[in-house]
């Protein structure tokens, strides 16, 4: 395949239809017919979004109550920038501060060494004093090396730990549905068990997994002190992801196997292939398109759950620095909340994304753009 | 050329040519007395349906055929009338209701990779590219040899079907034409001892079609393994095959009359176009087929217990039409 071909290929693959019309036109392609492709994906979604940010403008000088305004464009802009700022301050205080630990820390390592040097030829209760010194100055300089600072997590540290908590509930989601639904598909009988609970847990809001999962959390934890090896309140928030985000992918792997073609398993037959070559090498990548489009909806899901989970149960990540915003009532609040709506957003989207770029990867012969 | 274009000229005669015909079909050929007849494959009294109780259908009544080591047989048959079920009844992968298929004696209790069938869709499987696919087969039929011994093996029948240059491609970015050279290169490399083909070129446009036949033909006259094909295309049939066996119209299928094809070898489509016996025999076959399809559709409406319809016979008294008329 020639650079063309490779080009329009990660195009349909990633999902990113927009640059379809730059590489035919770098490939010399009829320019006409290209533009009106650039006038389509480019020009018109950016004139809808100059015209949604018009109105935008317009809405936020007209909704003004007493205490509050609706943030316009340019205040969200201002907020976003000023988060951002108070990161990288935030980020560069820490490292400040964490320069003059290790500084420190060296400073007591090499008091430690001379203390050492002075024990060497010490002798009896002197030398025994001397070495409880060292001791001492030894744990203090590990102390000050691992310094961690404490101050309160900014923005975008709470962007990471949405980020985080949804991949690791989502994984976790994975990891039962998958294998689950495989079985399902594979033998309608246990399919038939199974039934009476997807259909019932299914249509269950997210958010009213969240006490039970509370529960199930603070009683696994129990009796254990001190650190563990996950945040009880990350947990909580994962867990919330993964109770909601298992049913797309349960269903869908189940359809996805049930429905490999009659034509591939009469190949296995041929072939007399084992069982377990009979799942990996036919069933699983014969249902894999399907699979990963469940996936993408559970992620989907799994993301708007974790926001409303994490305002409602004031865990850290995006939800609760919108909570927060909204509890603080300071001037920046509502702009803040305005630009973290649209960071949640835009992640969103790009998981999105990631997830039909996945799917378009294992789905040969067919792979579509939306 | 399909058998429905020979309708118009000739369901005057279908009964009458039967009759010829089946004397001829009796009579003693040639491959007969030239090689042994050894049945590798024995089909006694094989039924098959589908459903039970009253909703059961019958499919195939009463089938008994001997295939014969290293003949090519075809099986000639409209749509409809059960060819699918009975190459899966050859391959396996149906079992027969009653009767017995034996192959070397054995009965038949599933499907085998000494059976190899070129399916009727291709199905290739997708994600893997068209190496990937004939490895497979070799990588689970002989699991036993030597990682090269295999790949070279693969390789081999990618060539033998012409597909050096597309090996890394997967299905979807090949040709219907490629796909079942594809298929066929799978099936071979398993190096079955019947091939099992179930109408392998029925989805292709007449000239792929053509070159296709004459690939099949010069591997099989190559290797001369013993081949089932399942055809709706009696020119086909005839140019390819050794036997040609007619499936009569289901339901309740059963084999017709065995037409030997008395035709040198190696077979040039051309020379045969204006050879006395291939029309002869192709008008034979295919006036034995409409006979039958014209005698089981009278079966059928006069078991029926449907009120027959007449139809008014009427002219239309002028073509021409008139505006609408709008009231005012």
């Amino acid at each position: 395949m020639n650079w063309r071909g490779k080009a329009l290929r990660f195009c349909e693959v990633s999902g990113l239809p927009i640059l379809e019309p730059f590489v035919r036109l770098a490939a010399g392609e009829d320019p006409r017919e290209q533009f009106i492709g650039i006038a389509k994906f480019v020009i018109l979604p950016f004139v809808a979004i100059v015209a949604f940010v018009g109105m935008w403008s317009v809405a936020a000088s007209k909704v003004v109550t007493d205490s509050a305004k609706l943030p316009s464009p340019t205040a969200t802009l201002d907020a976003g920038k000023q988060l951002f700022a108070m990161h990288r301050e935030q980020k560069k205080a820490d490292q400040t501060k964490r320069l003059e630990k290790l500084s420190e820390a060296k400073a007591l390592m090499i008091q430690a060494k001379q203390v050492e040097l002075q024990a060497s030829t010490a002798t009896g209760v002197r030398r025994e004093k001397l070495l409880a010194n060292v001791a001492v100055l030894k744990t203090k300089a590990v102390q000050a090396a691992n310094y961690q600072p404490t101050s309160a997590p900014t923005f975008i540290d709470q962007i990471f730990t949405s980020i985080k908590t949804v991949f690791f509930g989502f994984a976790l989601a994975t990891l039962i549905a998958v294998p689950l639904g495989v079985l399902c598909g594979m033998s309608p009988w246990f399919n038939a068990a199974m039934n009476p609970f997807i259909q019932l847990f299914k249509p269950v809001s997210p958010l009213a997994w969240l006490p039970l999962s509370f529960i199930v959390i603070m009683w696994y934890y129990t009796g254990t002190t001190g650190e563990t090896w996950f945040q009880k309140s990350f947990l909580i928030s994962a867990t919330t992801v993964t109770m909601c985000s298992l049913w797309p992918t349960l269903v869908n792997t189940t359809l996805g196997v049930a429905s490999v073609d009659k034509d591939y398993l009469n190949v296995a037959r041929v072939l007399k292939l084992s069982w377990s070559q009979k799942l990996f090498k036919i069933i699983l990548p014969a249902s894999l398109p399907l699979m990963f489009a469940g996936m993408r909806i559970s992620l989907g899901v799994g993301w708007m759950v974790l926001i409303a989970a994490d305002m409602l149960a004031q865990n850290p990540g995006l939800g609760k620095f919108v909570w927060d915003e909204f509890q603080n009532g300071s001037s920046m609040t509502y702009a803040r909340i305005a630009f973290s709506v649209i960071v949640i957003g835009v992640i969103g989207l790009l998981l999105d994304r990631l997830m039909i770029c996945l799917r378009n990867l294992v789905s040969f012969g067919g792979p579509s753009p939306a | 050329m399909s058998i429905d274009s020979h309708y118009d000229q000739s369901t005057d005669q279908a009964n009458k040519m039967t009759t010829a015909f089946k004397v001829q079909a009796t009579r003693e050929s040639p491959i007969q007395s030239v090689q042994p007849p050894i049945p590798i494959i024995e089909m006694r009294g094989v039924v098959k349906g589908y459903g039970s109780g009253v909703t059961r259908t019958e499919v195939l009544h009463n089938i008994n055929l001997n295939i014969r080591q290293g003949e090519f047989l075809a099986v000639c048959g409209f749509s409809g009338s059960g060819k699918t079920t009975f190459m899966q009844l050859l391959a396996g992968l149906l079992l027969p209701d009653q009767g017995v298929i034996l192959m070397e004696g054995e009965p038949i209790v599933g499907p085998g990779p000494d059976r190899g069938l070129v399916f009727q869709n291709y199905s290739l499987l997708p994600w893997l590219t068209v190496r990937g696919n004939i490895a497979l087969s070799v990588d689970s039929v002989f699991s036993n040899w030597a990682k090269g011994e295999r790949r070279d093996h693969v390789e081999k029948f990618i060539e033998m079907v012409g597909l050096s240059h597309a090996a890394h491609r997967r299905p979807h970015e090949l040709s219907g034409g490629m796909r079942q050279r594809t298929s066929l290169a799978r099936t071979l490399a398993m190096k079955p001892k019947v091939l099992l083909l179930d109408e392998p070129l029925s989805a292709l446009d007449a000239l792929t079609r053509a070159q296709l036949q004459d690939e099949i033909l010069k591997i099989w006259e190559e290797e001369r393994q013993t081949c089932v094909m399942i055809t709706n295309d009696v020119d086909e049939a005839i140019l390819v095959a050794d036997r040609i066996v007619p499936l009569n119209p289901g339901p309740k299928a059963s084999l017709g009359p065995t037409f030997a094809v008395d035709l040198q070898r190696p077979r040039n489509r051309a020379a045969l176009n204006h050879n006395s016996t291939f029309k002869n025999l192709r008008r034979a076959v295919t006036n034995y087929l409409l006979a039958v399809r014209k005698k089981s559709r009278d079966d059928e409406a006069a078991h029926s217990n449907e009120p027959i319809i007449r139809l008014p016979d009427l002219q239309p008294v002028e073509l021409r039409r008139y505006p609408k008329w709008i009231p005012t």
